[in-house]
């Protein structure tokens, strides 16, 4: 029973980082980037939501509401000023720069809200389950995150298919060149994925703090990185990729942290990413890209 | 024995077959020419050549030597050097440092002797610099030998590039499109080089041009390649006067 | 020919003149009583940053991979010359012998380390590389935390649960004490010995870069396809620039590991945010310009120190620094900008078109 228990909150630990991952792997897919700052777009959404509901008492949805539309339009920002003017350069200057960011975000974070741990505030309304005659206690934060992220994947899915925003952003991240020459303005393209991640991040945000609820200016960025290396080796540009990574990630240190040893457990996750790359070097769905010689 | 043999050779992508039965022998001291319409698969057959491909069917010997499915550099420290159709320099390093990367192989000390500044070291600099100097001197680059590569115009990055592959001390030397960009009067000076190289170095040659000026103006054979397959090889002037050839280019 | 040779030694020439310029001048400033006890604590540690910086290059700059695990390296180098410290207190008394000996192992060991990771690592692409080096810094990190390393009269006991487990007999001693890492390590560091092994790096590194390995390695950055085409074998180059790289950090590590009393490993010290720092001195100096990362080194660690009047404000201002410099530095329309300007100043010198097309 215990292990199921485990398992569920792996797998809510992992949907979380699912939805991280998925800001990273369409910015990567589509932009051709990076994000090193994405991690810490979802501490600014936490700290949005703290301030709206514990500082100012707001309802809960009017955080979530505000932390979105925050983290969108810092996202949009910080594409314009520091990523925009970088296209065409190397991929590691643009890297430092969103290094540079992610360092602005959390210093900035820091001078407003000193560097305390917090207490969050849940915005999960939803009551847990209590199953099996009690053995097995589901939170109601976990439930939630799993339907979150199930209701993400599938609607951004949709979206990629079936509207026209959503192909062009398919286009863009297979030949740029080529979308721009059947009239995609890439420009925007590229700005509407990073609202799409950044509202995403914000949300992670709102689940990950409800969860595990410890919020500094720190908070984004190990889930950050542990996202990260989920959409890598999910295959890192592909959507369900990014699902197939968080969820296995999140399963994998829950479980560890269980039965092995809590600090291990992030030694057992990276592993598990090494070993993945040494077999399959795209990632699980990854794409292989072959050079011209 | 011949220089260069290949027999069968064949390679498929996905499904498609890009190189189907590919059959060339060139002699030693030959200046051939592999021509065909864009797609042909010419480049593929001179990845399959050096190593970057290996060959799904087919042999290649190389002056009696089997090189088959071998990797690049087995294949290269086995005599054979090439250039690219997009030109491949060292950008960030000097004229000069590109080609003593050429002298590698043949002008060895350890990295200890190298980080410690052994005699060894100053000898075999020496040599290297002498021997790159020589190399450069032979295409008229020896003024900008501490230019940066990529400062060079563009005839002379792919005078370097030769120079380069030369320095690998080859037998046969594969030029993927060398006359690539150029003007007339470039490619007119560019033909002159080949020649003057053949006849130095005592060099086979292997070239692939949709240049006809050049291919007919210096290439003694061909090989036309069409759709992956061998259309048609001889002569150079019987070859260039074959109507299936020239439909191939000009289409029916 | 002889006018490229000394163009390459002056430049060398001038890098090692500026070392030991710095440690001249810190010398006469630290006699005269002139050193705050703040920026004395900061002398080791600059020296240390430096080396890093440096070794670093030669794999972003001059191997031209990107590695965001070299902290990884120097926790190896530090906690495995810790530990010989600390083991041969009974045959080496001499701190000075321990701590020479300490370096060579430290070293080597973050070598190995370095040809082990670099076997399977070296092969993936550009961004694959970076998470993965990411990924093993963190790992060794981890690692070291549960480590548990004891000494008797029967030999060595070895555990990674904890100081029981051991099962050490009354006389035997604990070492490696887990989270707790490695404690009673003599402070052999100064700032002259971190001068001399910074020297030792640059000599390393910058005879490397002039010689046929150098150009091998560089070769390989430039066009790999094209380095293979002339014979020149890519794995040997790689896992040499990396396992040099990573012995070079070790050999920092071990100087950091003998300026403390105790060496734990955490995420401040050898964390994926010190690999970052490192890379982005090294990025800020001049990627492949050796010079330039000490330079970047020195100051951006001991800037952030001497501004601590700003306080708050300093860590947000380097933060907007660094993105300003980026944009700066590498934007395609401040290139562009940059070199119309170069060419008016170029042809308002020498009144024609400038040499080099």
């Amino acid at each position: 029973m215990s292990f199921l228990s485990y398992l569920i909150s792996g797998i809510s630990l992992g949907s979380i980082y699912a939805i991280i991952a998925l800001g990273y792997t369409m910015v990567y897919g589509i932009a051709r980037m990076l994000n090193f700052a994405h991690g810490d777009i979802i501490m600014v959404g936490g700290f949005a939501i703290f301030t709206m509901v514990s500082t100012l008492g707001m309802a809960p949805l009017v955080g979530i509401v505000t932390a979105a539309a925050v983290c969108t339009l810092l996202g949009v920002t910080i594409e314009f000023v520091a990523y925009r003017p970088l296209r065409g350069a190397s991929s590691l200057a643009v890297l430092i720069t969103a290094i540079g960011v992610s360092y602005l975000l959390q210093n900035l974070a820091l001078l407003i809200f000193g560097s305390n741990a917090r207490q969050f505030t849940s915005v999960v309304m939803v009551p847990g389950l209590a199953l099996a005659g009690g053995r097995l206690t589901i939170s109601g934060e976990t439930i939630v995150t799993i339907i979150v992220c199930v209701v993400i994947m599938v609607s951004l899915t949709a979206f990629i298919n079936k509207t026209r925003i959503g192909q062009a952003m398919l286009a863009v991240s297979e030949d740029r060149g080529a979308a721009t020459l059947m009239g995609i303005n890439v420009n925007k393209t590229i700005a509407i994925t990073f609202a799409i991640g950044s509202a995403l991040a914000a949300i992670a945000g709102a689940l990950l703090c409800s969860t595990y609820p410890s919020l500094t200016p720190y908070t984004g960025s190990m889930p950050g990185i542990k996202a990260f290396v989920a959409a890598v080796f999910g295959g890192i540009g592909s959507i369900p990729g990014a699902l197939l990574g968080g969820i296995i990630l999140g399963v994998v240190e829950n479980l560890s942290k269980a039965y092995i040893s809590s600090q291990l457990s992030d030694a057992i996750v990276f592993s598990l990413l090494i070993v993945i790359l040494l077999v399959r070097p795209t990632g699980i769905l990854g794409k292989k890209i072959n050079e011209k010689v | 024995m011949a220089m260069l043999e290949a027999k069968n050779l064949g390679i498929s992508f996905g499904g498609l077959k890009a190189v189907d039965n590919f059959n060339l022998t060139i002699e030693k001291g030959e200046l051939y020419g592999l021509i065909g319409p864009n797609g042909a698969g010419k480049t593929t057959v001179f990845n399959l050549l050096t190593g970057v491909y290996k060959p799904d069917l087919g042999t290649i010997h190389l002056d009696g030597r089997n090189i088959t499915g071998k990797k690049t550099i087995e294949i290269n420290q086995a005599g054979i050097a090439r250039t690219f159709q997009n030109i491949r320099l060292f950008k960030e390093l000097s004229v000069l440092d590109n080609v003593k990367a050429g002298l590698h192989n043949h002008h060895p000390y350890s990295t200890l002797e190298g980080i410690f500044r052994l005699p060894k070291y100053y000898k075999v600099e020496r040599e290297m610099n002498d021997r790159a100097m020589e190399l450069l001197k032979v295409f008229d680059l020896d003024g900008e030998y501490d230019y940066k590569a990529s400062n060079l115009p563009y005839g002379k990055q792919r005078k370097l590039e030769i120079a380069r592959a030369l320095a690998t001390d080859p037998k046969l030397l594969l030029l993927d499109e060398p006359a690539a960009g150029m003007n007339p009067n470039e490619t007119a000076e560019l033909m002159e080089t080949i020649g003057f190289v053949r006849k130095e170095f005592d060099m086979t040659i292997l070239l692939i041009e949709h240049d006809m000026k050049l291919v007919s103006g210096i290439c003694e054979k061909l090989t036309v390649l069409n759709f992956g397959q061998v259309l048609t090889w001889g002569e150079t002037s019987e070859v260039l006067n074959d109507k299936r050839v020239i439909t191939a280019y000009l289409g029916e | 020919m002889k006018v490229k040779k000394n163009k390459i030694l002056i430049q060398n020439g001038i890098t090692y003149a500026m070392v030991i310029l710095f440690w001249a001048v810190i010398q006469l400033l630290l006699a005269g009583g002139h050193v705050s006890s703040l920026l004395k604590g900061l002398l080791v540690p600059l020296c240390i940053y430096a080396i890093l910086a440096v070794s670093l290059n030669l794999t972003v700059g001059i191997l031209g991979e990107l590695s965001l695990g070299h902290a990884g390296f120097m926790c190896v180098g530090a906690f495995t010359g810790a530990f010989v410290t600390r083991c041969m207190e009974a045959p080496l008394p001499s701190v000075g012998a321990r701590f020479f000996l300490a370096l060579l192992v430290g070293s080597a060991v973050a070598g190995v380390f370095g040809i082990l990771i670099g076997i399977p690592v070296l092969r993936l692409k550009g961004d694959y590389l970076a998470i993965v080096t990411l990924a093993f810094g963190e790992i060794i990190k981890n690692l070291i935390n549960v480590m548990f390393i004891g000494r008797d009269s029967r030999g060595f006991h070895f555990s990674i649960k904890d100081t029981l487990s051991l099962g050490l007999e009354a006389d035997g001693e604990v070492i490696v004490k887990g989270a707790q890492g490695i404690t009673g390590t003599p402070r052999a560091a100064t700032f002259t010995i971190g001068i001399l092994l910074l020297l030792l790096t640059l000599v390393i590194v910058l005879n490397l870069i002039n010689s046929r390995t150098g150009r091998a390695i560089m070769s390989i950055r430039d066009n790999r396809i094209a380095a293979e085409s002339i014979g020149i074998n890519i794995t040997k180059y790689k896992l040499m620039a990396f396992s040099i790289s990573a012995a070079l950090a070790g050999m920092a590590g071990v100087l950091y590991a003998h300026s403390l009393a105790t060496l734990a490993a955490t995420s401040a010290n050898f964390g994926y945010n010190k690999s970052i720092m490192i890379l982005v001195f090294v990025v800020l100096g001049g990627l492949g310009n050796i010079r330039g990362s000490v330079i970047a080194a020195i100051v951006l660690t001991a800037l952030p120190e001497l501004l601590r009047g700003l306080n708050d404000y300093r860590m947000l201002i380097y933060a907007i620094v660094l993105i300003a410099m980026m944009l700066f530095n590498s934007s395609p329309k401040a290139i562009e900008l940059r070199s119309v300007v170069m060419d008016k100043i170029r042809r308002g010198q020498s009144g024609s078109a400038p040499k080099e097309v």
